[in-house]
């Protein structure tokens, strides 16, 4: 890959360990200004535990993180800052309306009632959901909350997003168009760093990690992975990991 | 943080079974236990078997009905009535009249009343056992004053300090007081806290620039204020209700119970801490503060009466010593000097509970 590139995030020999259990093991991988980087993994890989690190939820054991150009281990308040999350239970509340949502989220990140009044009509207008601003959140369909959420984790115009899951039990089409939104943030220069357990969204991705066992076990583009392992589909990339682990 | 508080606020408004609990409980329990569950006696059907029927027995079962203590159910006949009348169970206590009573008075100086009682609730009948036989012996001592035959006597007088009509209330408000401000603070945070862990809010606002401790605060903020609002209407219900004083001062009550308040607030912040789920949340409230609460803080149980091993028990429990500051200013009227000792153990524990909770929460934050 091109090395002109922005880093946004570098992550350099990263440990964590829970007692003698070691859930990251010696992690190193880097992550491109406006990239969509594909966190992947199976249950306990480890996934979790980076992310965390990554958001600056959770110290490493030992190894540096850099992220938006700030050691996360230092400065985990002026990185949280920069970047927004959006998790598979989208982080919104059903019992308010969504704008309410908008408003509360802007004010967690501190940003001034005009600002939140712009960023929630921009993102509205943009979803077409102008007439829906006073409807609670709990009578709007999954995949309206869904673009809503990644509207409301992106109000505040972080640098990074992290997507946890974010297509957990929503429809193919569905999916398809939150994609959309994905590379649309992209093309803005917004990096996406998206862990998901469905293989087609992977192939979405400009680059992927796998991560097996708490090692990243491969990293590239998924063209290049399916060469490597000598297949046409990442699926059998992810299955021919995981087996060489069992 | 205001965002936060003015979410929170927006989140019980619209939860119509939150304000539910939060303000009907409070008035549905101090009424109950005002008016329904009562150790004061009104009204206990009795029976009357007069042998003698001359002119003291009427007046003395006349004196008996006009008290409001008893109603009167029937005039029995014959001593064979009396177990049946027992049997059906509408009668808590039958007064026997032996022949001549009047006659007997007079001529010997001495006549019988036997009071017979349905004990299979003890408490009742001493109750109606002393109420009885202070009405007739009240009645028997004016008679024979009119008739200038004082007979030698000792006339015991009790005064009940503080509580001179025997109020159950009195016992029963501060207990209630300790019981609300417990369950809202302590049950309403806890569940409040694991519900954004169960809707994944928690993480989003944890990858926020706002820092724990600042969304713990905004999120219990209201509920300080709800409780404290509570707090008043029981305060304003059981004085213009019933009766209930506020001999000391009022501000220390409602200091003495802002610091009780943030005391159970810990706690609810400690139990949101171990519990994944609401219902374990709400759970452990119910039984790991809300029941040893009621039972072994001295609300209903005398602690004094209690095994020595559930008295250290009792030792424990916040509750107990709340209660014992609350009727320290409300019947008694006195002040700080007399109960500072209580007041300490109260923030100790909220100390130690506060540090617990971030404890617990930063090595969460960790797994």
């Amino acid at each position: 890959m091109n090395d002109s590139r922005e880093k946004i995030i570098e992550v350099h020999d990263l440990v964590k360990k829970f007692g003698s259990f070691e859930a990251n093991k010696h992690l190193t991988f880097d992550v491109y200004k406006g990239e969509i980087f594909g966190f992947l993994g199976a249950n306990g890989a480890g996934k979790t535990t980076a992310i965390k690190i990554l958001c600056g939820l959770s110290n490493p054991t030992s190894g540096t993180v850099v992220v938006a150009g700030v050691n996360v281990n230092k400065n985990p308040e002026t990185v949280k800052k920069r970047i927004g999350y959006m998790s598979q239970f989208f982080s919104l509340y059903n019992d308010m309306t969504v704008k309410e949502n908008f408003r509360f989220y802007g004010g967690v990140y501190g940003l001034s009632s005009k600002e939140i009044r712009n960023r929630t009509l921009f993102f509205l207008d943009k979803l077409n959901m102008r007439s829906y601003e006073n409807m609670l959140l709990k009578n709007i369909p999954l995949g309206w909350k869904q673009k809503l959420a990644f509207s409301v984790a992106s109000i505040h115009k972080p640098d990074i997003i992290f997507l946890d899951e974010p297509t957990g039990g929503v429809d193919p089409i569905t999916r398809r168009q939150f994609w959309e939104m994905i590379y649309e943030a992209s093309a803005n220069g917004i990096t996406v760093f998206v862990t998901t357990h469905y293989m087609d969204e992977a192939e979405y991705c400009e680059r992927v990690s796998i991560m097996s066992e708490g090692e990243i076990k491969a990293l590239g583009r998924p063209r290049d992975l399916k060469k490597n392992y000598q297949t046409d589909n990442m699926n059998d990339v992810f299955l021919k990991i995981a087996r060489n682990v069992e | 943080m205001w965002a936060f508080i003015k979410k929170e606020f927006l989140y019980i408004f619209r939860d119509y079974r939150t304000m539910l609990i939060l303000f009907g409980m409070p008035l549905a329990q101090i009424m109950l236990f005002g008016f329904a569950i009562t150790n004061d006696i009104n009204n206990a059907h009795i029976a009357i078997l007069d042998h003698s029927k001359d002119v003291v027995t009427r007046e003395i079962t006349r004196k008996l009905l006009s008290s409001h203590y008893f109603i009167l159910d029937s005039y029995l006949k014959s001593d064979k009535q009396i177990k049946p009348a027992f049997r059906k169970g509408e009668i808590k206590e039958v007064v026997v009249f032996e022949k001549d009573f009047a006659k007997k008075m007079t001529t010997e100086g001495k006549a019988h009343v036997q009071l017979i009682l349905d004990a299979s609730n003890p408490n009742t009948a001493n109750i109606l056992n002393s109420y009885t036989k202070g009405i007739i012996d009240t009645y028997l001592f004016h008679n024979l004053l009119e008739e200038g035959k004082i007979p030698i006597r000792v006339d015991v007088q009790s005064t009940m300090l503080y509580n001179q009509q025997l109020k159950s209330v009195f016992m029963f408000v501060p207990g209630i007081i300790t019981v609300i401000l417990m369950l809202v603070s302590a049950m309403m945070t806890s569940i409040t806290i694991v519900r954004e862990k169960e809707l994944g809010t928690m993480e989003a606002l944890l990858v926020s620039p706002i820092k724990p401790g600042i969304i713990i605060i905004g999120k219990v903020i209201p509920y300080v204020v709800l409780s404290f609002i509570n707090l008043i209407i029981i305060l304003l219900l059981s004085q213009f209700v019933f009766g209930m004083p506020i001999r000391g001062s009022v501000p220390l009550l409602l200091g003495e119970s802002l610091l009780f308040l943030i005391m159970s607030l810990s706690l609810g912040i400690l139990i949101s801490t171990v519990s994944k789920t609401q219902q374990q949340a709400m759970m452990l409230s119910m039984f790991g503060l809300l029941l040893p609460t009621i039972l072994l803080s001295g609300f209903i149980f005398p602690i004094e009466n209690m095994p020595v091993v559930l008295q250290i028990l009792s030792d424990i429990m916040p509750g107990k010593w709340f209660i014992i500051i609350i009727k320290n200013i409300m019947l008694k009227g006195i002040g700080i000097t007399y109960f500072w000792k209580e007041t300490l153990i109260i923030l100790g524990m909220t100390v130690v509970f506060v540090g617990m909770s971030i404890k617990r929460f930063s090595v969460r934050l960790e797994e």
